[in-house]
C-alpha cells in the first residue's frame, strides 16, 4: 500500500483537478446548476474516468512503450475515452433516461474532457503502474465529484441570493468558482 | 506499421464491445420518431410551443402533443401524413404572417438623433429610444430579420423591416425580438392592415412621420365599425373580421393604411402559371 494514501489526497484535495489543475471546467460550469445532475455527472465521470486510466496505462506500458510507437498516444488515448463514454451513454439511456435528459450534451462532451485525458496522460508521464493508475484515476474522479457536488450546492444556495442584476447567472457563478479554488489552494504541502 | 495495426485491432475490438452492449442493453427508440422528424421542417421555430422540431417531433411520438397541426410551417399535405403515421386527427391552425406595424422607413420618418451604436434594434431602444424622432416606430436595424428562421424579413435599403407574407410561416420569432412589439401575427387572409403603431395625438405623429395614422377615422367609417376600429388615436383593423377589400386602404390620407403584400401581388393562378409554361 505504499505511497496509495498520499497519491489519494493528493488527487482529491491538493491536486484537485478542477480547483488547482484547471481541468475539465467546462462541465464544472455547465451541470452544477443543480445537485442531483452534479451527482449524476459525477457517477458517469468516475466510471470513465477510472476505466480511462486503467486501460490507457496498460496499452501505454504494454503496447505503445515495447513498440516504441509513445507518439500515438493521445490518438489512442482519445478512442479508449470515446469509446467508454459512448457505454456509459447507452447505459445511462437505458437505465436512466431522466438523468441521459438532465446532462444532455455534457454526456458525450465527457469525450474531450481534459480531466479525462489528462488523468491519463499524467498516470503515464508519472509511469505509474496499472494498478496504481486505476487508484489515481478513481482518486480524481472523486475530487472532481467533490468539487463539482460542493460547486453545485452553492450555486442552489445562490439562486435564493439577493444578487446584483448584472451579476447574476455565470458572472456571480464564476466568482464562487474562483472562492472556492482558493479554499482548495489551502492544501496545498499536505500529503503527496 | 505497428501504430496502424493497433489503432486498426483497437477499432475493431472497441467497436465490438460498444456493438454488443448496445445490442444487450440498447434503450428502444420509437421507429416513428425519425420520420416525424424528417417530415418536420427542421427550421426550429418554435410555433408548436416546444424547443425545436425533434422536441416536437419526441412530444407527437410520446403523446404529449396531439396535434400535428401546431405546427405552423406544415402545409396541409405534411400534416396530414404526421396525423396519418400516428393515428391523431389534425386541426390546422389558421394561417397567420407576420406584420410590422410601421411604414416609417428614413425617408418618411424625421430623424431625432444620430445613433451610432451596436447595430441591434434592442441596444438601439436603449439609448434615449433609437435614432427616430417617433419612439413608437421600426429601428430598421434588422435584428427581427436576422431572428427569423426563414429569412422572410427584408430590410429595405431606407431601413424598414418588410415581412414577405408568402415566406413567412407565422412562428412568432420576430415578435419577441422587436423591442417596440410592432410585429403581430395577422392572419393570412387579412387584406389591409395599419402600418402604425404610435398611440402619440394626430397632430404629433404628423409632425415624426409622413406616413403616421393620424385618427382621422376615414377607414372606420369606410369599412364599418365591425370590421375596424379606433383603439385611442389609432386605426386597427379588426383581424377577426378584416375587410374583406383592399380598395378601402384607398382613403387612407397618410397611406398609413396599406393593402397586405399578397392583396397588392396575389400568386399567380394555377392556369397563369400553366400558360407562362406553355409560352
Amino acid at each position: 500500500m505504499d505511497g496509495y494514501f498520499p497519491l489519494i489526497i493528493g488527487a482529491i484535495l491538493v491536486n484537485n483537478f478542477v480547483l488547482t489543475r484547471f481541468l475539465g471546467i467546462c462541465p464544472f460550469l455547465g451541470v452544477s446548476k443543480r445537485l442531483d445532475t452534479a451527482i449524476g455527472m459525477s457517477g458517469a465521470v468516475l466510471f470513465v474516468l477510472t476505466l480511462a486510466c486503467a486501460v490507457t496505462t496498460a496499452l501505454s506500458r504494454f503496447f505503445l512503450v515495447p513498440l516504441k510507437i509513445q507518439f500515438m498516444q493521445t490518438i489512442v488515448f482519445i478512442l479508449v475515452i470515446a469509446a467508454l463514454v459512448q457505454l456509459v451513454e447507452v447505459l445511462m439511456q437505458r437505465f436512466a433516461p431522466p438523468l441521459y435528459k438532465a446532462l444532455g450534451i455534457y454526456l458525450p462532451l465527457i469525450t474531450t474532457n481534459c480531466a479525462v485525458l489528462g488523468a491519463a496522460v499524467l498516470s503515464t508521464k508519472n509511469n505509474y503502474t496499472v494498478m496504481k493508475a486505476t487508484v489515481f484515476g478513481a482518486a480524481s474522479a472523486i475530487g472532481f465529484a467533490l468539487a463539482l457536488v460542493l460547486f453545485a450546492s452553492l450555486r442552489e444556495k445562490l439562486e435564493l441570493a439577493q444578487v446584483p442584476k448584472c451579476m447574476q447567472g455565470t458572472a456571480i457563478a464564476l466568482v464562487t468558482a474562483g472562492l472556492l479554488a482558493m479554499v482548495f489552494m489551502g492544501f496545498a504541502g499536505l500529503g503527496g | 506499421m505497428p501504430a496502424v495495426i493497433l489503432l486498426l485491432v483497437m477499432g475493431l475490438v472497441l467497436g465490438l464491445v460498444i456493438g454488443i452492449v448496445v445490442k444487450l442493453f440498447g434503450a428502444e427508440v420509437d421507429p416513428r420518431l425519425e420520420e416525424v422528424e424528417e417530415a418536420l421542417p427542421g427550421s426550429n421555430c418554435g410555433a408548436c410551443g416546444f424547443a425545436g422540431c425533434a422536441a416536437f417531433a419526441e412530444a407527437l411520438v410520446t403523446g404529449k402533443s396531439d396535434n400535428p397541426g401546431m405546427c405552423t410551417s406544415c402545409d396541409e399535405q405534411t400534416v396530414g401524413k404526421l396525423a396519418g403515421l400516428l393515428g391523431l386527427t389534425a386541426t390546422m391552425q389558421t394561417p397567420m404572417v407576420a406584420v410590422v406595424r410601421c411604414s416609417g422607413d428614413n425617408d418618411k420618418a424625421r430623424r431625432g438623433g444620430l445613433y451610432n451604436g451596436v447595430s441591434d434594434c434592442g441596444h438601439a431602444s436603449l439609448v434615449a429610444g433609437g435614432a427616430k424622432a417617433c419612439l413608437h416606430g421600426c429601428l430598421g436595424l434588422g435584428t427581427c430579420a436576422r431572428a427569423c428562421p426563414v429569412d422572410a424579413i427584408e430590410m429595405t435599403p431606407a431601413g424598414l423591416a418588410v415581412v414577405h407574407p408568402d415566406i413567412c410561416t407565422g412562428c412568432g420569432k420576430c415578435v419577441r425580438t422587436c423591442p417596440r412589439k410592432l410585429i403581430i401575427l395577422a392572419p393570412k387572409s387579412a387584406q389591409v392592415h395599419v402600418l402604425c403603431n404610435s398611440p402619440e395625438k394626430g397632430a404629433a405623429k404628423r409632425d415624426a412621420c409622413t406616413v403616421s395614422c393620424i385618427g382621422c377615422r376615414k377607414c372606420v367609417k369606410e369599412a364599418g365599425d365591425d370590421h375596424m376600429a379606433m383603439d385611442g388615436f389609432l386605426a386597427r383593423v379588426n383581424y377577426d373580421n378584416p375587410p374583406s377589400s383592399a380598395e378601402i386602404a384607398a382613403v387612407c390620407p397618410t397611406k398609413c393604411l396599406q393593402p397586405s403584400l399578397i392583396a397588392e401581388a396575389p400568386a399567380p393562378h394555377e392556369d397563369e402559371q400553366q400558360e407562362v409554361v406553355n409560352a
